[in-house]
């Protein structure tokens, strides 16, 4: 069976760069994509949709549809991974809480009042690990330059690398980050897993809502320039205005799906400890 | 495009993929399957497709490998099975 396996990668693999050498060189002018269908992109995007970074009409003007299936896809992984792990909540029967000053652990019954959770009162998990100040300020200062830096991205992606999907994923890691560097319930308490969900649908739907909208509007479907009159623009901006509209639904959806994906991997589903 | 760049990160992409997959650790693993992303995102930054790597750096090298890293958090060094 090992001999199978090998065998097949070794055959695959002399196919693939056997017939490797039968692509055009990189950046060859005479190959197919480049007489066919770059010139076209090349020579009209800024005239259609008045968007100078070329790769960001492609992917959310011209291939809107693809684009819209790439946010289903990521929505489809957060279902995945929610459907896979999660666990139901279990009533918790006892807590136990730690005394930083003094030490001492204290042991909450079912029925009793348990204290806040601060820096006086620890909760203790399976794993508790001694909150760290340096680690966690630095943390807490880093993420706003991080999420400004992100709407930056997701923003100006019409003039420079970026877009939707790497804003998103950007302001998602700082969401990780605070998780990482607090623990999961302090982030599970500021943002639900409800509110992700809810959030990675909206996100999707908005895509989805905007080329509906187009077709409301008696044209096709995902073709901004329907949208002018709404947005009280001509034609050529009314596409980049699209665009601008069809990322930040993009954001939204693959920002919250990153931070569910990791409420679920991280606690294995059970969403109380987590890394 | 330098070729001696382009061979070095190459190659520097290929030991990074092999030792992710013979390696023992899956923490390591983890770590070296971020170190492969983020060689690919200079590979296509050097190609001129900065969007790409873009995307590589943060989704590729970035997330996943926190992913990884909190799937590993919760596996032993042993098998219960």
């Amino acid at each position: 069976m090992k001999l199978i396996g090998k065998m097949t990668i070794l055959l695959c693999g002399i196919l693939l760069i056997v017939f490797a050498n039968k692509f055009p060189e990189f950046g060859d002018p005479h190959s197919p994509a480049s007489t066919h269908l770059s010139p076209y992109y090349i020579e009209h995007t800024m005239a259609d949709t008045a968007v100078p970074n070329m790769v960001t009409s492609v992917l959310a003007d011209y291939r809107g549809y693809d684009t819209m299936f790439e946010t289903t896809v990521i929505l489809t992984a957060g279902l995945a991974c929610f459907f896979l792990l999660r666990l139901p909540e279990e009533e918790e029967k006892e807590i136990y809480f730690r005394h930083v000053p003094t030490g001492v652990t204290i042991r909450i019954e079912e029925c009793g009042a348990a204290p806040e959770d601060s820096d006086v009162f620890q909760r203790i998990d399976a794993q508790w690990v001694p909150r760290d100040i340096i680690i966690r300020s630095t943390s807490r200062l880093l993420m706003p330059f991080i999420q400004i830096f992100a709407l930056y991205v997701v923003a100006h992606g019409h003039h420079s690398p970026g877009g939707g999907f790497q804003g998103g994923v950007i302001l998602g890691a700082a969401v990780i980050l605070f998780a990482i560097s607090h623990n999961l319930r302090t982030t599970v308490a500021k943002i639900s897993e409800t509110s992700a969900a809810i959030m990675s649908a909206a996100g999707v739907f908005i895509y989805a809502g905007t080329g509906a909208l187009c077709v409301m509007l008696g044209e096709n479907f995902l073709n901004y320039g329907a949208l002018a009159p709404l947005l009280g623009t001509d034609r050529v901006m009314a596409r980049s205005h699209g665009i601008l509209i069809v990322e930040i639904g993009v954001a939204l959806a693959v920002m919250s799906v990153m931070i569910w994906i990791y409420y679920n991997l991280s606690s294995a589903g059970k969403q109380d400890e987590g890394l | 495009m330098i070729w001696q760049l382009d061979l070095i990160i190459l190659v520097l992409v290929i030991v990074c993929a092999i030792a992710a997959i013979n390696v023992k650790d899956l923490l390591s693993a983890a770590i070296l399957l971020g170190a492969y992303s983020f060689l690919l995102c200079l590979l296509w930054a050097i190609m001129g497709a900065v969007d790409v790597a873009f995307t590589e750096a943060t989704v590729g090298a970035g997330v996943s490998t926190v992913f990884c890293v909190s799937a590993v958090f919760h596996t032993t060094r042993r098998t219960t099975d």
